[in-house]
């Protein structure tokens, strides 16, 4: 029996998550493969551009505009914070997060509740970006960039520090930057966290 | 300095001293006499699969090591060099018929017998080697799962999980004969003791209310998704809360799941539901929702005392850090031989619980430890369902049932933790021959 569905549904990506196949498995492992590849570089003006698009997402964040910061990511987005440094296989490894559109709402949906107790009181954030390198992938209108953060953290009166390095994807939509992919690489990702429920 | 009350004094029916919690001195001697004097969990046997894998580990707070030798048997030992105490073995993983201590170079095969040191001849000809191999720990498995305890007089595995045995088998039976795979865990770490834990792991009343936020995500897409049913008067319902003997406890979830393909309808949406969903149908026709369903949770919690959860599909370790500090290693679970859309499944369903759930969990046992470092306040209160006539039963096999709510889990687990804590056992590893 095959199912049919209508096209407009497997475009809702907020309700349904038709786009995380396991092809989509294969794909993302040979991006990320790419990760160190130091193909062709982007142009000055494309590295200025991501450069204050970075900032700007890692402000949203330390200002609490969650909303406007899942405006950033495209309908087939993917958010990414593995447990293997560097990534691993996610189709045999547990990550700490690897998230479609659908259930990146969620999460933010769940810090709105009010009911998210591990975020009462909420995290006070601050977040620095350097070290950005962006590539072209071949022929299409697709950025790598990486870049390494440090993120202060006040939460319930203690203060801690995260840091690693992001991996992007990122694509130009109607002339405003998208991401595509994020990958949150912290330093201690297979180390045991406290409390690890703010936006990364 | 304050007076200490007696173990009786502190462990009473309905409630217990925050010092069982709060207590460094108690936490030392648990760390010995709970973590030593029953058989606590180390490893599954898929972690260490090939000749000569081993892997580290601890025991309460002693670093120790599991290895499967040639033979495929498995043994344990302390991570502990004879010559002068470093640990020998210092990576989480690998294969090796020996290790080397890095300090001054002694060598042990994996038997934990002394191979060798460096220069011999500074050592005696008649030098009695035979205290100088790596002290074992006596071992047991029951279906993958290994085990290990210091007290000889100890009653074999099988015994001492009792009830708990027939439940990891229905835990393990839902893949008709098809082994499970330990991969990956995900870590996390709280401020608070270790017990905080064990007693939220059969714990049917905090649900509603702990965990408001993660149901409420259930309900974000309009429908009511897994565990909502413990916000709608769970006592009412067909659950049952269960002590098992020994220190384990259960929480049976299943009778919410009465058909073929509940628990896959309930489960909150996983990336990738619906295309892997539409694929297994397309491939598998009639059979598709039984294939579903084992990519969620079997619906049991099932707490084998001190330190091993299955809960969902993971196999959650208790850690103990220090009195006010635990680890909560989440290993994930992968089937051999399952269609891979559901192995991805699992995965991404493991991912849930993890990220909207235990967070919150994990704030209010801090929080719980917080409020219990108040010396005024000594009590804590686990009464629900005391003294009610006709609330519980007891069956043939020792095992008391009760309402999904009731704390009777807690009031049970803490006569066999008094137990051990009472006995005056020498604990002991042998020295290989
Ligand atoms: S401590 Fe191991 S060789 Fe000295
Ligand atoms: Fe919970």
């Amino acid at each position: 029996m095959k199912v049919m569905v209508e096209s407009h549904v497997r475009e809702e990506t907020s309700r349904y998550s038709y786009y995380m196949d396991l092809n989509y498995y294969i794909n993302l492992a040979q991006k990320i493969k790419a990760w160190g590849e130091e193909t062709i570089k982007a142009d000055r003006e494309t590295v200025f551009e991501i450069k204050q698009f970075l900032y700007r997402e890692a402000r949203l964040l330390d200002e609490g505009k969650m909303e406007d910061w899942l405006q950033l990511f495209t309908k087939d987005c993917l958010y990414w914070t593995p447990v293997t440094p560097g990534g691993g296989d996610p189709t045999k490894e547990i990550t700490i997060s690897f998230d479609d559109r659908r259930r990146l709402e969620d999460r933010v949906y769940r810090l709105r509740t009010g009911y998210a107790w591990s975020q009462i009181p909420a995290s006070r954030t601050i977040r620095s970006i350097s070290n950005v390198e962006v590539w072209k992938e071949n022929n299409s209108n697709l950025y790598r960039v990486r870049c390494n953060f440090m993120l202060n953290e006040l939460r319930a009166g203690k203060m801690k520090l995260l840091s690693g390095w992001y991996g992007f994807l990122l694509t130009k939509e109607n002339n405003d930057w998208k991401i595509l992919v994020k990958q949150n690489n912290l330093l201690d990702s297979d180390q045991a966290h406290e409390n690890l429920t703010l936006l990364l | 300095m304050e007076q200490y009350l007696s173990l009786d004094e502190m462990v009473q029916p309905h409630r217990i001293h925050r010092k069982l919690y709060t207590e460094k001195e108690i936490f030392d001697q648990e760390m010995i006499k709970v973590f030593g004097g029953t058989w606590v969990y180390l490893a599954h046997e898929s972690e260490i699969p090939k000749p000569n894998d081993f892997k580290t580990g601890y025991m309460g707070k002693r670093p120790v090591i599991i290895v499967r030798d040639n033979n495929g048997s498995f043994s344990a030992m302390f991570n502990r060099c004879t010559h002068r105490g470093a640990t020998i073995c210092r990576e989480e993983k690998g294969n090796s018929k020996v290790f080397s201590c890095p300090y001054h170079g002694w060598t042990f095969k994996n038997t934990g017998e002394l191979a060798g040191f460096p220069w011999p001849s500074g050592y005696s000809k008649d030098m009695d080697r035979s205290d100088l191999n790596l002290s074992h720990i006596r071992v047991d498995s029951y279906r993958g799962f290994i085990f290990g305890t210091l007290n000889r007089e100890a009653p074999d595995l099988l015994t001492h999980l009792g009830p708990a045995a027939e439940l990891m088998d229905q835990w393990l039976d839902r893949y008709d004969g098809k082994n499970i795979i330990v991969r990956n865990p995900n870590r996390m770490v709280y401020n608070g003791n270790w017990k905080l834990s064990y007693d939220n792991g059969a714990d049917g009343y905090h649900v509603a209310f702990s965990h408001r936020s993660l149901l409420a995500v259930g309900q974000r897409l309009g429908e009511n998704k897994d565990m909502t049913y413990f916000a709608q008067n769970p006592d009412n319902s067909e659950m049952t809360i269960q002590y098992l003997g020994n220190g384990h406890t259960f929480v049976d979830q299943r009778p919410n799941y009465k058909n073929v393909g509940d628990k896959w309808k309930q489960q909150r949406p996983q990336p990738g539901r619906e295309i892997l969903e539409e694929a297994i149908r397309n491939k598998f026709g009639e059979q598709a929702d039984y294939l579903l369903d084992q990519a969620i949770g079997g619906q049991m919690n099932l707490c084998i005392f001190p330190n091993l959860l299955l809960i969902g599909n993971q196999i959650q370790v208790i850690q103990p850090v220090d009195v006010n500090r635990t680890e909560l290693i989440w290993y994930s679970t992968q089937i051999e031989g399952l269609p891979e859309e559901i192995n991805v499944l699992r995965l991404r369903s493991q991912e849930d619980f993890p990220s909207f759930g235990e967070p919150d969990d994990m704030t209010n046992f801090e929080e719980c430890h917080f409020g219990l470092t108040i010396p005024e306040v000594e009590w804590v209160n686990i009464g629900r369902g005391y003294r009610i006539d006709g609330r519980q039963t007891i069956d043939e096999k020792g095992v008391i049932k009760g309402p999904v709510t009731d704390e009777l889990p807690m009031r049970n687990y803490f006569q066999e933790w008094k137990r051990l804590m009472k006995t005056n056992l020498q604990l002991t590893a042998v020295s290989c021959n």
